[in-house]
């Protein structure tokens, strides 16, 4: 069963360079929600600032498109409201790993159960170009002019040594593969942090089509992504030792909702029924 | 009829559960009173102190001059004697080396040795204060008994026995009548308003003097079935509560001037996603830094232009904890009623501040949330921002209505949410936004005012300083000056009936504020054109005192 795909369709015109690696993400998430069999009103998108973070406006969900590096705390916001809602947060790498860092470290500590789309162009795209943190050391840029002069982050080594229980990485350019992991972090229960290898077509000349297509290669079936050392070894892969792509790991354990007892088993917290006199009972340790 | 006490010591020394014990006696007796709490910012050692203030009366300040000390360190006496009345006493241990004419030293630490429990050395004092006022000791031993087992309170009703009998009384005082008073600390108020208005989320981060009201509600989440987040700092707090108000649910989120700082960038998103939310701001002296455990009304300036852009807010301040209930209530409401952004000042001197008042109705209290259904829009073109006559969007809770989704957006936007930057849809949508200051400012609540009908002399204040401006016009009534006060609670907009209708009679219109700038002073200025004459400000952390406004008043119009 699926929902037609096309309800998905957002009347709003995009604004994405032709070629860019951010429409490859687009289709793939309107078609796993479709085979999901979701419908878009139960779906919540939410953004930060940045090329990838326009990405509410063209699907039709329900969408917030926050602030610069702070799509993650309104995430947690509406989830904790409305746990009902299916919450997916498309961001770009500076957005979730520059200025919003420190929402994704404690996001993941807390398991809330969202999928984070992160889409990597290893650049900053809307601001014309500079270092992102995922941005090769060395790499020249409209602003590193000498090259950069610091280690890239490595989000998916982080992500596993922090606790994440859904860490996996993904090319934009093969959908079926990409749509089929994004579905798999929807029903996981728990933070599931996909990152996408998305070409800046117009401002990162280094990480082209080309350069991912000719080092990524896929997890196949012998590879366990239960385990975690094995995950964080292969995580450590990068450039032309090969790009694994695929879950490199994944572990079910309580969600942030799930130590949340009043919440967990009840319904969600939008439907809370109260009325001023409830509060009757907490005016007695003032008498 | 009313009297000051002063418990000092240094911290550890269980001067809260003193001075908390006492409270619900003298509460018990029908007495009013009133406390306030002066600390350093350490958790072990230094200077603190607490005065309790209790009479036949409602008290609403505390007051510079004591009746008793009841002093654990030698400190405690060296600070505070000057402030002792004539016929004052110091109550302290006869280890302490006090010269003081009016002391009477007991040996509370000997006492409690042979009784054999050293921690309820304080009780003796307790014991020895209730004597001094010529109270009996039962309402004393029903408080330690709702407090403790029977064994703990057995030793303690020992101790106040002997404290009692070791002192003649000195004091007359009324005896108090019966009531249904609570008693109730500012920051409470405004937690308990919180709750008691349907707040099903707060997120915050602990800074003092904020962080008591997330405590509080943190306490009770699982009985009232909310949920409190301490987030990993106060941008994620913000943003947190605008996504949870975004999705549905009645948020707030709290702090003090630093977490304020880091909030400021989202305070122009509440106003351009046009999402419900109330800003607690519980003010200690800044910047940076500062004193965190002090007293200050210095982010009022702050408050009114914080965001980058144009926003429209509400900014009202809490005077009392009656106030602090009923504003944050409806605060709450308005937030809704025009999805915007309303921001409560408190300060460190009114949160911690216990005062008895009338227990609040709450019969009278209404949740409004101003929610869109079904029938309020077009199902096939739902516009979250709409351009419409009232000026108020149709804000529909995110997957309430099938077939209908909405939109949120930080960008300039058009009727869907949709990125747009077309000049008329700017002006369109900042004419929307802007004008709800217009339809609020047909619902603003006219400041308090106190005095004669036809004031010479005005006073201008606002927050917490209402209780020692009400206390500094009643002095210098009975002096036969002819004076007036209006204290404001809500601030931004500015309603500005009663200081025109006052300002008119004045010669000498003074504001009085804790902060070096005469913030009130100039908004009132900008708004109005109304000048004061003359400026009392008070910036060292400590809250003014009725004393000091009168003698200030005095001399400058003398
Ligand atoms: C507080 C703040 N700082 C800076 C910016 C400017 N800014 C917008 S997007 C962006 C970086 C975008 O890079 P990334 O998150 O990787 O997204 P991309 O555009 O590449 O998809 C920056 C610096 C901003 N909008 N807000
Ligand atoms: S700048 Fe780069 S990331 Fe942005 S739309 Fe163009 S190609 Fe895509």
């Amino acid at each position: 069963m699926a929902t037609d795909i096309k309800l998905f369709d957002s009347k709003e015109e995009n604004s994405w360079c032709p070629g860019c690696g951010n429409f490859g993400i687009l289709n793939a998430l309107k078609k796993s929600l479709s085979e999901l069999d979701l419908l878009p009103h139960e779906v919540m998108i939410i953004s930060g600032i940045g090329q990838a973070a326009k990405t509410p406006h063209f699907v039709n969900t329900n969408g917030f498109n926050g602030l610069h590096g702070r799509a993650l705390p309104p995430a947690l916001g509406a989830k904790i409201a409305n746990k009902d809602l299916k919450v997916i947060v498309t961001s770009g790498d500076g957005d979730t790993y520059g200025e919003g860092g420190n929402h994704t470290l404690h996001n993941i500590r807390r398991n809330l159960d969202i999928t984070h789309l992160v889409h990597n162009n290893q650049i900053y795209g809307l601001t014309k170009g500079q270092a992102s943190p995922t941005t090769a050391e060395g790499q020249v840029t409209s602003m590193q002019f000498d090259g950069v002069r610091f280690e890239a982050f490595n989000p998916l080594s982080f992500a596993i040594t922090i606790g994440a229980s859904f860490v996996a990485r993904c090319f934009s350019a093969d959908q079926g593969h990409l749509s089929h992991i994004i579905k798999e972090g929807i029903k996981h229960k728990g933070y599931a942090l996909i990152d996408i290898l998305q070409p800046c077509v117009t401002f990162n000349k280094v990480n082209t089509y080309k350069w991912y297509k000719d080092r990524a290669y896929y997890l196949d079936d012998s590879y366990d992504p239960s385990n975690k050392m094995i995950a964080y070894e292969k995580s450590l892969e990068w450039g032309d030792d090969g790009i694994p792509l695929g879950i490199l790991y994944k572990e079910e354990k309580p969600t942030f909702i799930d130590r949340i007892p009043h919440l967990k088993d009840t319904k969600p917290l939008i439907k809370r029924k109260w009325k001023p006199t409830d509060a009757e009972k907490f005016l007695e340790e003032f008498r | 009829m009313k009297y000051n006490l002063l418990v000092g010591g240094s911290a550890g020394q269980g001067m809260d559960t003193f001075t908390a014990l006492l409270e619900k006696i003298f509460m018990k007796k029908g007495y009013y009173v009133f406390s306030n709490k002066d600390y350093m910012s350490r958790v072990r050692g230094g200077h603190n102190f607490i005065q309790l203030r209790f009479g036949t009366e409602e008290v609403t300040t505390f007051h510079p001059r004591l009746d008793v000390i009841i002093a654990f360190d030698e400190a405690t006496v060296k600070l505070h004697e000057k402030r002792l009345r004539d016929n004052g006493v110091i109550l302290c241990d006869d280890n302490i080396e006090v010269k003081h004419k009016n002391v009477i030293a007991l040996p509370m630490m000997k006492i409690a040795k042979e009784i054999g429990k050293s921690k309820v050395y304080s009780t003796v004092a307790m014991g020895a204060v209730l004597k001094l006022f010529g109270m009996s000791l039962d309402k004393a031993e029903e408080v330690f008994h709702e407090k403790w087992d029977s064994e703990i309170k057995g030793y303690n009703l020992k101790a106040a026995t002997k404290g009692y009998e070791m002192v003649e009384a000195r004091f007359d005082i009324e005896e108090g009548a019966e009531n249904d008073n609570i008693l109730i600390s500012g920051n409470q108020a405004i937690a308990f308003g919180a709750l008691t208005g349907g707040v099903s989320f707060y997120s915050g981060y602990p800074m003092t003097p904020s962080t008591s009201v997330m405590t509080y509600l943190s306490k009770r989440q699982r009985e009232a079935n909310i949920v409190v987040i301490q987030a990993e700092d106060e941008i994620a707090a913000i943003n947190m509560a605008i996504g949870s108000s975004f999705a549905g649910v009645r948020s707030m989120t709290g702090t003090s001037g630093g977490g304020l700082s880091l909030m400021t960038e989202a305070l122009g998103l509440v106003d351009i996603t046009e999402t419900p939310l109330v800003v607690l701001n519980v003010q200690r002296p800044g910047p940076a830094t500062g004193l965190p455990t002090r007293t200050e009304q210095s982010d009022l300036s702050f408050v009114l232009n914080a965001s980058h852009g144009e926003i429209p807010r509400m900014v009202l301040a809490v005077r009392n904890a009656k106030d602090a209930f009923y504003q944050t209530i409806r605060a709450l409401n308005l937030a809704d009623k025009y999805q915007m952004l309303v921001i409560i000042l408190n300060d460190q001197y009114l949160a911690d501040a216990k005062q008895s008042i009338a227990e609040y109705n709450l019969n009278e209290i209404e949740i409004n949330r101003y929610i869109a259904t079904e029938d309020d829009i077009n199902i096939k073109d739902y516009k979250r921002y709409e351009l419409n006559e009232n000026g108020i969007s149709p804000r529909v809770i995110p997957g309430s209505i099938k077939g209908v989704t909405v939109l949120g957006d930080s960008h300039e936007h058009d009727e869907y949410g949709g990125i747009d930057e077309s000049p008329e849809i700017r002006k369109n949508m900042m004419r929307k936004r802007m004008n709800k200051l217009e339809k609020l400012r047909q619902e603003l609540i006219e400041p308090d005012y106190f005095g004669v009908d036809e004031p010479e002399i005005l006073l201008l204040g606002w927050g917490s300083t209402y209780g020692s401006l009400k206390e500094s016009v009643e002095l210098m009534q009975s002096d036969g000056l002819s004076v007036g006060a209006l204290v404001f609670g809500d601030i931004y907009p500015l309603p500005t009936k009663l200081l025109n209708k006052y300002s008119r009679y004045a010669k000498n219109i003074i504001n009085i504020e804790q902060n070096f700038t005469g913030q009130l002073g100039k908004l009132i200025r900008q708004e109005t054109g109304i000048t004061a004459h003359k400026s009392l400000l008070k910036y060292d952390g400590r809250q003014i005192s009725c004393e000091e406004i009168y003698n200030k008043v005095k001399e400058e119009v003398m």
